[in-house]
């Protein structure tokens, strides 16, 4: 099968992989580019647990094509610390013990992410209703939403200390 | 002797006719299960394939060691996994 | 040593989990991530029929396909004896257990495996599948639990005969297995009853949707030495299972954890594993497996769904007299429910002079069940506290008061024998009384429901190690696959024995070949059993550091103590020594003995059990039938949490897995024995717009056999949520909804038939 060559940039470096015209953007990550942080989770976009940023956008890598993927900007679990330096999203996550078995916490990360992007000050409410797209079956949501108000309190230069 | 009693009637009491409370002559786990089984074939390998041992309230998964004295609260149930 | 009245410095704090950096940055390695030279992409063809003989399956296209390296059917595989195995959870038949992996003769499931391929991509191996030709003789299926039981079902296994009940029967059953549990006289009880309740339920088979698919990467090699990656809760699990049904010794096979992405006991069996090592074993190449959503859901076990009839009479006081529960359990395909703890748990909260259960283990045409989180416990308990809430309102008594009144205490005799010793259900049930949620008043239109729950946590065989390091530094490895936090809990208790900090002790998992026999992480065990090995390791390797500092000093062992990770001479008598602390201890080791590390194996007995009480509050919308739950606090005797945080985060994550099975979670079978909704849109688990934040109560009444007083933890939180749930409906809307889930269409559907 012929193969398409595509030129995007990954977390911040130009990239240039080739891919099948039917390989989605996910395997693409995951198989070609060599990056396994997004996860598969349920392959038809229910679970979030393959959420990137894609030109600025939340979406489901597993429901993108590879080959869309062309002259696009994207963002995933691997390039939201800068560094050795966590992001603050990270740090609240682990402050918070809002993982337990970690599979769900890229997605629900990389989501976070998009939703303080856009809304730096969500409402509990809001932030439900913007991470309803990422399954976690481990906590029940509580210390997930925790860290994400929290976080996003910080980011608004509001919690002290 | 230690008195012991069969908890449920699940497979094990098809070995012994119905009969769930028994005088042991036991000190272990471990001795009556091959005492049972000397007393009823088919029971020990029953005990020890799907049972564990409550002692005084107290439940032992697997150990042969675990102590029977006379007068302790002894029971044979079902085993227990989890999740 | 026991720590229980000690003034602990690490235990009982909130630090940062070991693993957590990798796991916020995507870097943790789950079973699907891993990567082989030359590596194939394993895939499984699954049965469309719920009932079938397989009569013939013809691989010879599907292996002609350029890419295919192997196609492997129950051919492949050692046709095993019956043997009763219990390496996994629950009983288990090592038959049944191979033939469930790769079917022999018959289907007994849509999505049953019926033959494998291996080739160079996905694309080609799923092209492959298609190629395969199995021709199948459909047979009548039959899938609901009472339906199997009914005289005339169609037989699922020839050779099964109902165990348990006497004369033997003749005659194969889909019933597997009858128990029984008698105390006291039950028909007396209530005969003396001022009040009956009598209610029948049904609950769903609900599936533990983790969220990631069972996975594997494995590797035959020329010389017979196999190596695995596995997402599993238990890495000794997976080898002992793949050796036993191929037939090869445990010592060629290696088995490495790969992070797990959520279990809940959906993974203390098999699947993957032997048809990826069969397949390896015909290509010479390594074999990556890994299942679909689709396939997580036919392929691999939920939990039973079962009808359960309970009755109870109770004096005008509140005083039950008796009770009775009747119990059918679905095993799915082979036999192996929970009945066994479902008969056990129901009413292990109470109390009762006089009960009576009868639990019925039976096989349908469905996937063969898997341990879910305190297996039977909450399908049991869904009747029972149903029936509790019908008791309080005919009593016309307060829920809590009723329970109260019955509540179990340490010297109850339970009904299925043993007496209750060091539990802390009325802890529970007084922290349920002052919290501020239960005083609060009730909003405008909502309701409130209470149920409790119990399950008795296990304890088994643990190994651990600590090293210390060259430099001081310490590493402690286990055998218990992490899935929800437990290596910072085990490094704690390192810690706090050797009196350093958590972040001084690296915690990890460690592959079947580099540490003894570990039992799988499940039955809420491994900070109770695996913390126990890890903390004797700990002591043992703090009696070392003495010897050490006592070979140093000249001095006799006796004459050191061992404080905030230092060596001191006890008292001035034993000589004025500068304290030597790890890192100098370490730097002499080779002066001193050598090596300083230890490993110790334990089967822990005694793990305590655990009880726990949910309050909630629902709004319904009469409109939809939708059911909102308003307010959710859990409150749970964990004995004593080590890293409170998780422990938290186990009661909650319990607390939303049991509003799913309350509100949504079921699976849908068409006429023809096919699941209709297997796929996370359609199977909806609960999202974070579903639940409300959920406040966990952490009670601690310590376990006496376990150092630091722990008791397991995982499981309690999932027993009591869909009675409290379903109580709280019935406080709303004056409804009983008996059979789950109560989705909206049931709902709406009660409230049009109430008028």
């Amino acid at each position: 099968m012929a193969k398409t060559y595509v030129s995007a940039t990954i977390n911040g470096e130009s990239s240039e992989f080739l891919c099948e015209t039917q390989q989605t953007l996910l395997d693409v990550l995951r198989d070609v580019v060599g990056l396994t942080g997004s996860k598969e989770g349920c392959a038809s976009g229910d679970c979030g647990a393959c959420s990137v940023i894609m030109d600025g956008r939340l979406v489901c890598s597993c429901l993108v094509l590879g080959v869309e993927a062309e002259g696009k900007t994207i963002t995933t679990i691997e390039g939201i610390a800068q560094g050795d330096h966590l992001h603050p999203i990270q740090q609240k996550f682990l402050e918070h013990a809002a993982l337990q078995c970690g599979f769900c916490t890229p997605g629900l990360i990389v989501a976070t992410k998009a939703l303080l992007d856009e809304n730096p000050n969500p409402t509990e409410t809001e932030a439900r209703y913007w991470l309803a797209g990422n399954l976690c079956r481990c906590t029940g949501y509580d210390k997930v939403i925790r860290a994400v108000m929290d976080v996003a309190a910080e980011m608004r230069g509001e919690t002290v200390g | 002797m230690p008195k012991v009693v069969l908890s449920s009637g699940s497979a094990g009491q098809s070995f012994t006719g119905g009969q769930t409370e028994f005088e042991v002559e036991a000190t272990t786990f471990r001795r009556l299960i091959l005492e049972l089984e000397k007393r009823f074939p088919g029971l020990g390998r029953q005990v020890e394939e799907s049972m564990a041992i409550a002692i005084d309230g107290e439940i032992f998964q697997d150990a042969y060691a675990a102590e029977l004295k006379p007068g302790s609260e002894i029971y044979l149930i079902p085993k227990i996994g989890g999740g | 040593m026991n720590y229980i009245d000690s003034s602990l410095k690490v235990v009982g704090t909130r630090p940062i989990r070991p693993d957590g950096v990798d796991k916020v940055t995507g870097r943790a390695v789950f079973a699907a991530d891993t990567r082989a030279s030359g590596m194939l992409w394993g895939k499984i063809k699954r049965s469309p029929h719920a009932h079938a003989r397989i009569v013939s399956i013809d691989t010879s296209k599907a292996e002609a396909l350029p890419g295919v390296r192997a196609v492997v059917t129950s051919a492949d595989f050692p046709d095993i004896a019956s043997e009763e195995a219990f390496v996994g959870e629950g009983p288990m038949n090592f038959r049944d257990l191979s033939l469930n992996v790769m079917a022999r003769g018959k289907a007994l499931y849509e999505g049953h495996a019926i033959a494998a391929v291996a080739a160079s991509t996905q694309a080609i191996a799923d092209a492959a599948l298609e190629l395969i030709d199995v021709q199948y003789e459909v047979l009548p299926h039959v899938i609901e639990v009472e339906a199997a039981m009914a005289p005339d079902a169609p037989i699922l296994h020839d050779d099964l005969f109902t165990a348990g009940v006497t004369p033997a029967p003749t005659k194969p059953s889909n019933i597997a297995k009858v128990v029984t549990f008698k105390k006291g006289d039950a028909d007396a009880g209530f005969a003396e009853a001022d009040v009956i309740v009598e209610g029948r339920y049904t609950t769903q088979p609900v599936h533990q949707a983790y969220i990631e698919p069972h996975a594997c990467l494995v590797t035959y090699a020329p010389d017979g030495q196999i190596t695995i990656h596995a997402s599993s809760q238990g890495h000794f699990m997976i080898r002992a299972y793949t050796a036993k049904l191929l037939g090869l010794e445990m010592s060629n096979i290696r088995v490495n954890p790969a992070e797990i992405g959520g279990g809940f006991g959906g993974k203390t069996l098999i699947y993957l594993e032997p048809v990826a090592v069969a397949l390896s074993r015909k290509s010479g190449r390594s074999v990556k497996m890994q299942m679909t959503r689709e396939e997580v859901f036919r392929g691999s076990g939920p939990t039973s769904g079962a009808t359960i009839e309970v009755k109870l009479g109770a004096k005008k006081d509140g005083t039950i007299v008796a009770a009775k529960q009747v119990l059918k359990f679905q095993a799915g395909a082979f036999p192996g429910s929970p009945i066994g703890p479902g008969c056990m748990c129901g009413f292990a909260m109470y109390d009762l002079p006089n009960v009576d259960v009868v639990g019925y283990d039976v096989v349908s045409n469905r996937p063969k069940v898997a341990a879910y989180r305190a297996p039977g416990a909450p399908i049991t308990s869904f009747g029972v506290e149903s029936a509790m809430d019908e008791l309080a309102i005919k009593l016309g008594m307060d829920p809590l008061t009723l329970r109260e009144k019955n509540a179990a205490t340490n010297g109850t005799k339970t009904h299925y024998g043993p007496t209750h010793v060091n539990i802390g259900f009325t802890a529970v049930l007084a922290a349920v009384k002052s919290h501020p949620h239960w005083k609060s008043p009730l909003k405008e239109g909502h309701g409130r429901g209470l149920a409790t729950g119990f399950w008795f946590n296990i304890g088994g065989e643990s190994t651990a190690t600590v090293h210390v390091n060259e430099d001081g530094s310490i590493v402690a490895a286990t055998g218990s696959p992490d899935i929800g936090g437990s290596r910072a809990s085990i490094g704690m208790m390192v810690a706090e024995v050797l009196g350093v900090s958590a972040q001084h002790v690296r915690t990890v998992v460690a592959d079947t070949a580099s540490i003894g026999y570990t039992f799988v992480t499940g039955g809420s065990r491994v900070t109770f059993a695996t913390g126990m090995a890890a903390t004797q390791a700990a002591e043992k390797v703090v009696d070392e550091l003495k010897r050490r500092a006592a070979a140093t000093w000249d001095i006799p062992v006796e004459a050191v103590e061992w404080k905030d990770g230092m060596a001191y001479p006890a008292g001035s008598n034993a000589g004025a020594f500068e304290p030597l602390d790890l890192a100098s201890l370490a730097l002499k080791q080779a002066r001193t003995g050598g090596p300083i590390n230890a490993e110790v194996s334990v089967n822990a007995q005694g793990a305590g059990a655990g009880f726990g009480a949910h309050i909630c509050d629902v709004s319904v919308d009469k409109e939809t039938g939708h059911v909102k739950i308003e307010r959710y606090t859990a409150i749970q005797d964990v004995g004593k949490a080590i890293h409170p945080s998780y422990v938290e985060g186990q009661i909650q994550g319990g607390a939303a897995q049991g509003i799913g099975w309350a509100l949504n979670e079921e699976y849908i079978y068409n006429a023809k024995g096919q699941m209709e909704n297997a796929g996370f849109l359609d199977y909806r688990v609960p999202v974070a717009s579903d639940v409300p934040m959920i406040e966990a109560v952490l009670v601690e009444v310590p376990n006496p056999r376990h150092p630091f007083g722990a008791r397991g933890v995982g499981e309690v939180p999932i027993v009591p949520p869909m009675a409290a749930i379903a109580n709280a409906i019935r406080s709303a809307t004056g409804l009983r909804m008996p059979d789950l889930p109560m989705s909206p269409p049931k709902v709406r559907a009660a409230i049009d038939a109430a008028g």
